[in-house]
Order: structure tokens, then sequence, then C-alpha cells
């Protein structure tokens, strides 16, 4: 691509439909992280986006870019182009807080909501847990154990659109990587959480937030192994 | 209102429908041995009246199929429509019995 200059429709405020247009120059190994930095150094310092580790581990540059969520410091712009058009908008389904940013509490909150927490034994371990590599329970969370909190998922998800009870596809991945974890100690605690009003019953499998994750991390399948597991706790009236 | 209701009405939902696949297709393969000997009342009769076995397998098929779409128009309310009170359930519930009144006194006629 021979442009010297390429022009970035971005949402300012709170207000949604409120964008202001900036351009700025063109270059072929431009992350978009790259171009908000350049525009808030160089032309409007009020802009407001997150970054943190600028490499793909911290995942707080997440927004809309072209409508889809994805990691800014990771996207190329030329890659994310669509019909010559760049637009950046905060991440759907959280309140906004400024520009770019918005207000992940409520993400959060969902996580403690879904027992997204380690709950160890009351009195100390006596004795080691052994967890080979090739234990079933371990290969199930190989992936889930990779999640970095981004909200890519859950910006992504149709469901926490329309359901905002939905404890929605991360925090429902993370309480599958502890219902797999032998050392913890809130097993029926953690299923009864995840199977109320908002729980995992809800999801329709659409699997938009194994399309949109960064990582190619699959939260559905996290979300299905949920299911099977508290349906068989509640058969067997465990739960 | 049980805080799992939901989660128990899911499970029940997809129960119901791994019973109505094995329903269907037996029913479907029974009408296929069923019409090899002719499709009149009194052929259909004979066969039907004191079969108990057949009228209790067509009571859980009704009772299933009655089951899963009361709960599916239930979810389907609440998720398109934003219908979650006591008054849809209700309603729903009420479909539920009135599907299975229907279809059960149907069974009663043929098997009695």
């Amino acid at each position: 691509m021979s442009k010297q200059s390429i022009t970035v429709k971005i949402a300012r405020g709170q207000v949604e439909g409120s964008y202001e247009s900036f351009t700025v120059p063109y270059d072929e190994d431009q992350t978009i992280l790259d171009l908000l930095t350049y525009i808030q150094r160089n032309i409007d310092a009020t802009l407001s986006y997150r970054f943190a580790c600028r490499v793909g581990m911290c995942g707080s540059c997440a927004m809309r870019v072209n409508g889809k969520p994805r990691w800014t410091c990771r996207t190329l712009v030329r890659k994310a182009l669509s019909n010559e058009e760049l637009v950046l908008e905060p991440l759907s389904n959280m309140k906004v807080v400024k520009d770019l940013v918005v207000d992940m509490e409520e993400f959060f909150d969902k996580w403690q909501a879904a027992k997204g927490r380690f709950e160890p034994e009351e009195t100390p371990a006596t004795e080691f847990f052994p967890i080979k590599p090739d234990d079933k329970k371990r290969m199930q969370v190989d992936d889930a154990i990779e999640c970095i909190n981004c909200g890519c998922c859950y910006a992504a998800c149709d469901v926490v659109a329309s359901n905002p009870e939905y404890l929605g596809p991360a925090a429902l991945n993370r309480s599958w990587s502890l219902i797999n974890d032998e050392k913890d100690s809130a097993q029926i605690e953690r299923l009864k959480a995840v199977s109320g009003e908002g729980g995992c019953q809800n999801c329709h499998t659409n699997s938009q937030c194994v399309a949109r994750c960064p990582l190619q991390l699959n939260p559905t399948r996290s979300i299905a192994g949920l299911k099977k597991a508290v349906s068989v706790a509640t058969l067997k009236g465990k739960i | 209102m049980s805080d799992r209701l939901e989660f128990k009405l899911w499970l029940a939902h997809r129960l119901t429908g791994m019973l109505l696949g094995v329903f269907v297709v037996i029913h479907l393969v029974g009408m296929i041995i069923a019409i090899q000997g002719g499709l009149s009342s009194a052929e259909i009769l004979s066969r039907t009246q004191n079969n108990y076995i057949l009228g209790i397998y067509y009571c859980l098929f009704t009772i299933a199929a009655a089951m899963h779409s009361s709960i599916g128009l239930r979810t389907v309310t609440r998720e398109v429509f934003g219908w979650k009170g006591r008054i849809t359930s209700s309603v729903l519930f009420c479909l539920f019995l009135g599907q299975s009144i229907v279809g059960i006194s149907a069974i009663v006629g043929l098997v009695l």
C-alpha cells in the first residue's frame, strides 16, 4: 500500500454515535495502538484509551475495531481495514467511561458471582495433590486457564447484550477451570453459582466468544462442560 | 421460586428433547409397519384397543411433547419479549396441562 496517511473515526465522550475523525501518517507495520498513541501525543491529548503491556499479555487495550472486539496492540492497521475505513469504538456490553475506555466493574463482579476465585480448604493441605499433565480433568482446562480477562468474548456475546444478568463467557470459562481443580474446596457452591438465573444454561452456543477470542480459546466448550457438570450433579441430587 | 428453577427447566427441556427424538423414531417406524395391513378405523382400533403398552408409550410421548413445547415457548417469551413474570409462566403451565389433557384423552379413546 502506498498511502501516506489514513483517516480513523474514533468514538468520543460517553454518548453513543458521537465520533471524531483524525488523519494520521500511515505506516505499513503500524498497529492500532501505535495509531492511537500518535493521535494522543500529536493531535489530541484528551483522547482516552487503555493499554499496558503492548505485547498481547495484559489484554487491557481491547476495543472494537471496525465493529469487532480486538486487542489493538496485536492488530495491524492494514489487516483491520475494511473498505479503506477504520472505526474504533469502546467494547460493547459495558458502560463507557470516556472515549475508548469502559467500566469493567460489572465484568469482574460477574467473575465473583460465578465463584471465579480459588477456594482453598479451611485447614492447610497435609499432602500434595499430584496433577499429571495427561490427567483428564487437567487436559479439559488446557485452554481455559490461558484466559487473561480482556473482555473481548464478553463484548462479542449476544446473550450478554440481550440478558444483562447472564454471567458471560469469561466468568463461566474461569469457573470451568476451577471446577476441574483438584485443590479447590467449593465445587458444590460453584456449581450452584453457575446455574442460577444468569447461569450457563443461558448460552445459545453461538460461539461468538470463540470467534472473537484473541487467544483462540473456546469458552463455548467450557460452558458446555459446565452444563454437563451441573446436569449430572442435579440429577444425582448433589445440588 | 427456586433460585435454580431456570436450570432445572433447561435440563427438563433437554431431557424431553432427547426422549422425543427416540419417541418420534419409534412412532414413525410403528406407523410404517402398521399401515401395511390397511388404514381403516376398524384396523387402527383393532390394534390399539386394550393395548396398554401402546397407551403408556403415547401418554409419555404426549407429556414429553407438552413439557418440551411449553418450556421452549417460555424461554422464547423471556428472551425475545422479556416477559419474565409469573403470569407468563402460569399461562404456559396451563398450556402444558391443556396439551397433556387433550393428548391423553385422545389416547384413552383409542385404548379403552
